[in-house]
């Protein structure tokens, strides 16, 4: 594909009002303002993160060794094949601990309840965040319980806030990315969102699939020890899938990304799931699989240490860091072509025909 | 994936571009227009144009249901969906298209209940579940969908479910494809043939091409591998000086379509005598309503709509890129002012969109990578 210098000229502009700071113009929330792609980045960028002076960000704060995040869980249904929404509530935020490259040590957890929720659901889901809290190694030591009128929280919803020690061999930062680092992922993409979609059964479609949910800290850990400072970043593709994370780090770091389709795993019913719904794995929501990147003379040790962590066994490399164009993703498909890899623009919806 | 993977195999890929190479003549430029919008979706997401020759453009059609609506009929839906105890149905590409005065998603979270489907029978079963509401379902597309809302209505007439209508925006993909070639600054070479309209009409309404407008048509499924291939037929067949319909596609589309979905439609619709279609303006013939025996299923009969037209925005050119007159990069608010996030014209909202799917796909070139 070749291009005038015209055309060069207008792409240049649209990548200058790109990379200004989004701003938050919206009349009202909309539901892609959750969904994790550019709705919610303006959202964030545009609203929050100005209001609260913060200029970095990341998956956990660092308060000197203390590394420290919040997160809250409304997902529907509440059970879904491969977890539910307690186990999903200990490990979102223990992972993002994890991905920040510190050992999680407690939680806090506040619990909204709708009126008339089922006793045993509610005694299920407290056993699954004792259960999960005690996998990933975190103590619950704080909590708070409010109810409110039946209609409201779909059953329930969860906040949890994560406390970690930050690890004296990591140095991650969204913004370290640089030319010629590789990048990994943990694991075959897309199962979570996809196992979601299906157990809601609006679509009539039944697959194996189940939910990836999982804490993050070994894997962490192994490849702080096999790559120490040359594990540049770490990032969990949860909403928005590993495609957003793709797009926040070059964004974050002023560098392009380049994946190799072909070489990214997928299991072959999310992946068939996904073709018969026209939506891409890559933005499909994770919540064990996460994206590493590493530099270029350490990856061959990361990549071995990872795969040989519990549930990484098919970890693998999917492409590099290179400088221009800076802050955009690029695919070199399967097939042979090439494409942009852009931020979700609202919910990943299926095409129609 | 079986069936899927064979589709896109990247070796067969590399020996029908080197086919292609051979057989286009140097120095000419060949202009091939892919009508229906599921192609301009393959033809970025596997990163086509990459394996064709230079002098091989691919031109963007109007085949994408959700980019020929126009504004004012955003508006009726809306003003349908905003009506007390109506449950507003439609896919989820129609959820983001800018009326005059918004989206629907915007008029959800502003209070109307509007829900994405993914069939019209899911929009049935809504009705079917909460009978004391009314449920409509904003019905999109060519004669590929046609069929499945023609169904859910005769379903609904035989369950003798009344709260349920449709805003019916079925449209016929012959007559934009005439007024195309009628157009005076219009210069293809020939057509990628959409293959899932075919599928339902067959592939006898598109002869009139190469009968009267003296162009080559290649029916093509929708894989990478279909897409090249039917390139391939075309250059092959402008390289012999022939010129007729020829179907790549025969998996899929029978010579005389489906003839049990021709039979529902003809029951459920009739045509309109015209219809707006976004940036191309009236076409007469070009669309379909529903029939006197489905009368009572109609929303714009049973609700009050403004029904009133709404011209196109000024700054935006989708009229001109449906055409293929222009590249959606040439368009005076592409990326800018219209971004997919913010989208003036429909062709820069559904991933079918040309403007969308070069906006998301295509805004780069090869030679701009630098390791």
């Amino acid at each position: 594909m070749s291009v005038s210098s015209r055309e060069e000229r207008i792409l240049g502009i649209i990548e200058t009002a790109r990379a200004k700071r989004p701003r938050f113009k919206d009349e009202r929330v909309t539901m892609a303002h959750g969904a994790g792609g550019k709705a919610t980045q303006t959202l964030i960028e545009g609203l929050l993160a100005p209001a609260f002076g913060i200029e970095e960000l990341a998956d956990a704060a660092l308060l000197d060794d203390v590394a420290l995040t919040t997160d809250s869980f409304v997902v529907k249904p509440l059970r879904f094949p491969g977890g539910s929404i307690g186990e999903l509530a200990v490990n979102g935020t223990v992972n993002d601990l994890a991905m920040a490259g510190a050992r999680p040590l407690a939680l806090s957890l506040a619990l909204i309840l709708e009126e008339g929720l089922d006793a045993d659901v509610l005694r299920a889901e407290v056993a699954a965040i004792a259960a999960a809290a005690e996998a990933a190694g975190v103590q619950i030591v704080a909590g708070d319980t409010k109810v409110v009128e039946r209609g409201h929280a779909d059953g329930m919803y969860i906040c949890t806030t994560g406390v970690g020690r930050r690890d004296p061999r990591a140095a991650l930062s969204p913004g370290a990315l640089r030319p010629g680092d590789r990048i990994l992922v943990s694991g075959p993409v897309g199962a979570h969102g996809t196992a979601i979609m299906l157990a809601r059964g609006e679509l009539g479609l039944d697959a194996d699939i189940e939910s990836d949910t999982r804490p993050l800290w070994p894997a962490a850990d192994a490849l702080l020890e096999a790559a120490g400072p040359s594990l540049r970043a770490l990032r969990d593709a949860t909403r928005g899938g590993v495609a957003s994370v793709l797009n926040e780090l070059a964004r974050a770091s002023g560098v392009a990304i380049v994946v190799r389709e072909g070489d990214v795993p997928v299991d072959p019913a999310v992946a068939g799931a996904a073709e018969i719904l026209g939506i891409d794995p890559m933005y499909v929501a994770n919540e064990g699989t996460f994206v590493a990147f590493v530099a270029p003379e350490a990856a061959d040790a990361a990549l071995a240490a990872l795969r040989g962590v519990d549930g990484c066994a098919r970890a693998a490399e999917i492409g590099e860091v290179k400088t221009e164009p800076p802050g955009m993703v690029l695919v070199n498909t399967a097939f042979g072509g090439r494409r942009v890899m852009d931020q979700l623009v609202g919910d990943p919806l299926p095409r129609i025909c | 994936m079986k069936f899927v993977d064979e589709f896109r195999d990247a070796e067969l890929g590399r020996v029908l571009a080197g086919k292609i190479l051979a057989t286009v003549e140097p120095g000419r430029h060949y202009k091939v227009m892919e009508v229906c919008g599921g192609h301009t979706h393959s033809i970025y997401k596997y990163g086509i144009d990459d394996l064709l020759p230079e002098n091989v453009e691919l031109v963007h059609g109007p085949g994408c249901p959700v980019c020929v609506i126009p504004m004012g009929r955003v508006d009726d839906g809306i003003a349908i969906a905003h009506q007390d105890g109506v449950i507003f149905t439609c896919f989820g590409d129609m959820m983001r298209v800018p009326g005059s005065n918004g989206t629907l998603l915007e008029a959800k979270a502003a209070g109307a209940d509007v829900r994405m489907v993914y069939s019209p029978l899911d929009a049935l079963r809504i009705a079917r579940e909460n009978p004391d509401r009314q449920v409509v379902f904003f019905a999109i597309g060519f004669e590929t969908t046609a069929p499945s809302t023609a169904l859910t209505l005769k379903r609904a007439k035989a369950e003798g479910i009344t709260n349920f209508s449709c805003v019916c925006n079925h449209v016929t993909i012959v007559p934009p494809l005439r007024a195309l070639l009628e157009s005076p600054d219009l210069r293809l070479d020939g057509f990628i043939g959409p293959g899932h309209v075919c599928t339902v009409v067959g592939a006898r309404p598109l002869a009139f091409i190469p009968a009267d407008y003296h162009r080559p048509v290649v029916i093509s499924g929708f894989e990478p591998l279909d897409i090249l291939q039917s390139i391939e037929m075309i250059l092959r067949q402008l390289a012999e000086g022939r010129c007729e319909v020829e179907n790549q596609y025969k998996r899929v589309v029978p010579a005389e379509g489906n003839l049990k979905a021709l039979e529902v439609m003809a029951e459920v619709f009739e045509l309109r005598p015209h219809f707006e279609w976004r940036g191309l303006g009236f076409i007469s013939q070009s669309a379909l309503r529903l029939s006197n025996a489905y009368a009572g299923f109609d929303a714009e009969q049973r609700f009050a709509v403004p029904g009133v037209r709404v011209a196109d925005p000024k700054a935006c050119q989708c009229g001109e890129v449906l055409k293929g007159v222009i590249k959606p990069w040439e368009c005076k608010v592409f990326g800018t002012a219209c971004t997919p996030e913010h989208a003036i014209g429909t062709c820069m909202v559904s991933p079918e969109g040309a403007c969308a799917a070069y906006y998301n796909y295509g805004r780069f070139a090869r030679e701009r990578v630098v390791s």
